[in-house]
């Protein structure tokens, strides 16, 4: 059953952190990053471990954009935005206000 | 054929509470050579050693067992994500420190309803107030509070006052879980079975609750099967991504999968590799070649694997049917009696139900004194 709540949009000052039941850890078994909670386990791809990696709870999400831009050549803040949107929807990721 | 993602370590029967809602094995007592505490150590690392990424610790009650630290020590140095599922009865300050300090990621508790009364009922002994302060104790070490409900035909109009409850003790996670009609719950189904309109109330009051606490708290409603068009995604498929381990060290597909006839495959007497990829007992559902009609050329079959292998064993006799739950299975009729029965505007209320008994136990790592010494040195004085 989907909520009929308005997705709420994770805004640039807001900061991000992994919700204090979900883990991150490589799985050497098949070679990839994954986030654990006690029902699920999600694969997240390079792109997304690199942005939870800096979901530590201190930083907002502009700062994150900032962190990975100059780390790589494109980034998106709308990728990164929806990205964060979708693993909070899953409940993997929590937003304080900044 | 893919690696296995989740263990399901049922370290002992042994519990203190006697829900009749229970899914352990009727036959308790078959489980009272448990495994030790090497032996578990050994089935976790090859149980990691092949892919497993998560270990649930249950039971019945894992606290239970004396050497519960140890184990969330030895999975916790290999990476795995580590979740206790428990009545929370043998919780005790101390035990929940040292669990943390041994790196235990998440602990579940389970409630039986939202008034002590009636909780502790269904629990057949007082828990309710160490459910409640266990909760605390949790929060207070700094683990989310997840709270387990077991729903049924006697706690489900309760649902909006178990939702509260859980806001007020400031859970983070509930889930809801309709009974699953195996074991014990198998047992007592016509008492347990909720009517149409229970679940009709309930799942408004749940839709209703997710509005109101918005992302303060993730609520988890597990539908009843019974109800449904279709089954279950049972397990995600037969030995597809998770597998349990029984306390006698029995490896099984589906925890209720110890009561098909079919080969067992022990983790005593065989590796966690060799069972998972080698033993017939796993190769048996696995895939869809062993799909009979509708299921082989429906275009679910893929979604739903043809439902639960252990239910259709228990409703038909036979193992390899499609789950009567679906409403496209010829076994359907069973499941519609059974409904119909919950249904009868006759049905009486208040059914009695068959508690689940404590199981008699060998204490692993404990001594056992051989017969005949026990028997010299009783009184002899008749
Ligand atoms: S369902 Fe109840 S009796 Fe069964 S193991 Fe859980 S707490 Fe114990
Ligand atoms: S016929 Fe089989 S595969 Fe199709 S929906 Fe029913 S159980 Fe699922």
């Amino acid at each position: 059953m989907r909520s009929t709540r308005p997705m709420a949009i994770v805004e640039p000052m807001i900061v991000p952190r992994i919700a204090p039941h979900v883990r991150m850890r490589y799985d050497a078994a098949r070679g990839q990053h994954v986030l654990l909670s006690p029902e699920r386990i999600v694969v997240v791809n390079e792109t997304a471990t690199a942005v939870l990696e800096l979901c530590d709870g201190t930083r907002s999400v502009e700062e994150i954009v900032t962190e990975l831009r100059a780390r790589y050549d494109e980034v998106s803040e709308d990728d990164v935005r929806h990205l964060l949107d979708e693993l909070k929807a899953k409940h993997c990721v929590e937003v304080t206000d900044g | 054929m893919d690696s296995p993602y989740g263990l399901l370590a049922e370290l002992t029967y042994a519990c203190p509470l006697q829900c009749a809602y229970c899914s352990n094995p009727l036959a308790l007592d078959e489980y009272r050579e448990e495994l030790t505490t090497q032996e578990w150590q050994r089935v976790i690392t090859e149980a990691a050693e092949l892919g497993v990424l998560q270990l649930h610790l249950s039971g019945g009650e894992p606290l239970q067992r004396r050497d519960i630290v140890e184990l969330v020590q030895t999975a916790s140095d290999l990476g795995l994500y580590t979740n206790l599922i428990t009545s929370a009865i043998g919780l005790s300050e101390r035990r929940a420190e040292q669990l943390r300090e041994a790196g235990l990621d998440h602990v579940q508790i389970s409630i039986q309803a939202d008034q002590q009364n009636l909780s502790d009922q269904i629990a057949g002994v007082r828990s309710f107030e160490r459910k409640r302060e266990a909760a605390n104790l949790v929060r207070r070490l700094g683990w989310p509070i997840t709270l387990n409900v077991v729903l049924h035909q006697q706690n489900l109009d309760h649902i909006a006052g178990i939702l509260e409850m859980a806001e007020d003790m400031g859970a983070d996670r509930i889930e809801l879980a309709n009974t699953q009609y195996y074991g014990w719950a198998g047992l007592n189904r016509s008492g347990l079975m909720p009517s149409r309109e229970q679940l009709r109330h309930a799942e408004e009051v749940v839709r209703e609750a997710r509005e109101r606490v918005g992302d303060r708290m993730e609520i988890i409603y597990v539908i009843p099967d019974y109800y449904s068009r279709y089954p279950k995604p049972c397990m995600d498929g037969w030995a597809s991504r998770q597998f349990t381990v029984t306390p006698n060290g029995d490896a099984l597909p589906c925890p209720a999968a110890q009561s098909l006839p079919l080969p067992k495959a022990n983790v005593r007497e065989h590796s966690v590799a060799w069972i998972w990829q080698d033993s017939p007992l796993f190769n048996e559902y696995r895939g869809t070649d062993w799909m009979p009609e509708p299921c082989q050329s429906c275009d679910r079959k893929e979604l739903d694997f043809g439902g639960c292998r252990c239910q259709a064993f228990a409703l038909t006799g036979d193992a390899s049917r499609t789950d009567p739950v679906c409403h496209l299975s010829p076994d359907h009729g069973l499941v519609e009696t059974v409904v119909a029965e919950a249904n009868d505007p006759a049905r009486p209320s208040g059914a009695t139900l068959t508690p689940r008994p404590h199981p008699r136990r060998l204490q692993p790592r404990t001594v056992t004194v051989p017969l005949t010494t026990a028997e010299t040195s009783a009184p002899t004085s008749l």
